[in-house]
């Protein structure tokens, strides 16, 4: 069948139902570095406009590092573009190897295998550490890459209340009887930005013999007091079985990810992952510039803990204007509006006022829990954060949200 | 059938509600509520085919035939022998 009238219309028709939905997704167009402050056109077509942007994963602010920019010029000068080939036939270079030693020291893990995204290596571990004999565990809140990757296992799969682990552990007493046993979380959670309680966890896993895996991806590099992860500040490191995370937000936010904990789940990743297989790896341009990222971070802690101090000042400050917050001390801050409306038409006024953040509404967060989500970074200044709370505190008002509580806002706009 | 809507119920409530959720009816929407997502579901299956000796084939366990509990006890009555 050729794409004929018929076959467009059907396309047409799920399209429009997407846009009917309100959940069309349509791109902005960044024609400057990422950074705090960039120049953004939209809508397509329109005049540039100059925007602080609130709403990236660049944590530390190493997007557009002057170093890490340079690193990557020397890597690509010196090991060229591209590999044109998977890693085990003749696409692994030293640099290759080179990057998994320092992740798996930055980690404090046994082992690391790089993948071209976390998203990737998610999509492929579970697969390639688990049969049909085994169950996997997982929160209720876990991000989709984690979830298509247990869709792709044969393992049994059970999920429990989001950070609850009275109820994690009535799981893993009705599984007791399976070879394997995975519990899976994320490390913070993208939409919430709480932290998952890893120590509980791992006592929990520790005493019905399960193993811990973790998606550390809006974690690695700054939470913690050294930036390791979750596992640092929960005081398990050393004790997750496997973290995945991404290189793509705070570690230099270009792309690629690894699986990375004890040597023989990396070694049967390496034999048995059909991402890592069949798909060349990163590019040696960016292993290069990660390998600075790790360099920069592992000689200091300035950046993360700048991006602390920015955190506390922008939630502390939100907090006074009355705003409805999502607890926690994350760089990612809920700004809480309840109704999915709201949400988009305060983030259009905020766009306005030059301040790029974005509404997210159900399904990507649970019905009735529209909210903006902002992100802090480590290269945001002073006069960025009070500028961005200048013009929420404005569109605040016209909306008569400060100091409302929760309810009061779903009084009055729905839910 | 009454007697196990009850009993779908209190599975569904232990399951999915949190502390501080609404009560849920015979009627709430679960699938398209937002109150269980359709990747938990799998729980609530196997607790049916253990609880009622059943095997309910994957065609029929869509979001549609799960999305309230008086609509799950008519799916279940089809397998009970």
């Amino acid at each position: 069948m050729s794409f004929n009238d018929t076959v467009r219309g059907v396309y047409q028709e799920q399209l429009k139902s997407i846009k009917d939905a309100g959940i069309f997704k349509q791109e902005r167009f960044i024609h400057s570095s990422q950074a705090a402050d960039i120049e953004v056109e939209f809508p397509t077509g329109s005049s540039l406009k100059k925007v602080i942007n609130m709403c990236a994963n660049n944590y530390l602010g190493l997007s557009s590092h002057p170093e890490v920019v340079k690193a990557a010029h020397e890597g690509l000068d010196a090991r060229g573009y591209g590999m044109s080939s998977v890693r085990f036939i003749c696409g692994t270079q030293d640099i290759h190897r080179d990057l998994e030693n320092q992740v798996t020291e930055f980690l404090g893990t046994e082992d690391t295998v790089l993948f071209p995204s976390c998203m990737d290596a998610n999509a492929g571990v579970f697969e390639a550490i688990l049969t049909k004999d085994d169950v996997m565990i997982s929160d209720r809140l876990v991000h989709a890459s984690i979830i298509d990757g247990i869709r792709l296992c044969a393992a049994e799969h059970d999920t429990f209340k989001h950070s609850n682990m009275k109820h994690l552990e009535k799981k893993l007493q009705l599984h007791a009887d399976k070879r394997l046993k995975v519990v899976i979380t994320d490390g913070v959670f993208s939409m919430d930005g709480d932290t998952a309680k890893l120590d509980e966890m791992v006592t929990l896993c520790e005493k019905h013999d399960a193993m811990v895996f973790v998606d550390d991806s809006h974690s690695s590099g700054f939470i913690g007091k050294t930036g390791r992860g979750t596992h640092e500040k929960c005081g398990v490191f050393g004790k997750i079985d496997i973290i995945t995370t991404t290189f793509g937000k705070a570690l230099g936010g270009a792309s690629g990810g690894c699986v990375s904990g004890r040597r023989e789940l990396v070694e049967m990743c390496r034999q048995k992952a059909r991402p890592y297989l069949f798909s060349n790896t990163m590019a040696p341009v960016v292993v290069s510039g990660v390998i600075k990222v790790l360099e920069i971070l592992s000689g200091s802690t300035e950046r993360r803990d700048k991006l602390e101090e920015n955190t506390a000042y922008w939630r502390k400050g939100l907090t006074e204007a009355g705003f409805v917050l999502k607890e926690g001390d994350t760089p990612i801050v809920p700004v809480m509006l309840f109704n999915a409306k709201l949400s988009q038409d305060i983030s259009k006024d905020l766009y306005d006022e030059g301040i790029y953040a974005i509404g997210f509404f159900f399904p990507v967060v649970p019905q009735g829990q529209a909210r903006i989500r902002t992100q802090i970074s480590a290269s945001h200044e002073k006069h960025h954060l009070d500028k961005a709370l200048e013009a929420f505190i404005k569109v605040g008002k016209k909306y008569d949200i400060l100091g409302k509580t929760k309810q009061e806002i779903i009084e009055k706009f729905g839910a | 059938m009454d007697e196990m809507k009850d009993v779908i119920l209190e599975y569904v409530t232990e399951e999915y509600l949190e502390e501080d959720d609404d009560e849920i009816s015979f009627d709430t929407p679960l699938i398209s509520g937002g109150i269980v997502d359709s990747f938990s579901m799998v729980s609530l299956k196997r607790f049916l085919e253990n609880k009622y000796s059943i095997s309910i084939p994957d065609d029929k366990a869509t979001p549609e035939a799960f999305d309230s509990v008086n609509k799950i006890a008519v799916l279940v009555q089809e397998f009970v022998k």
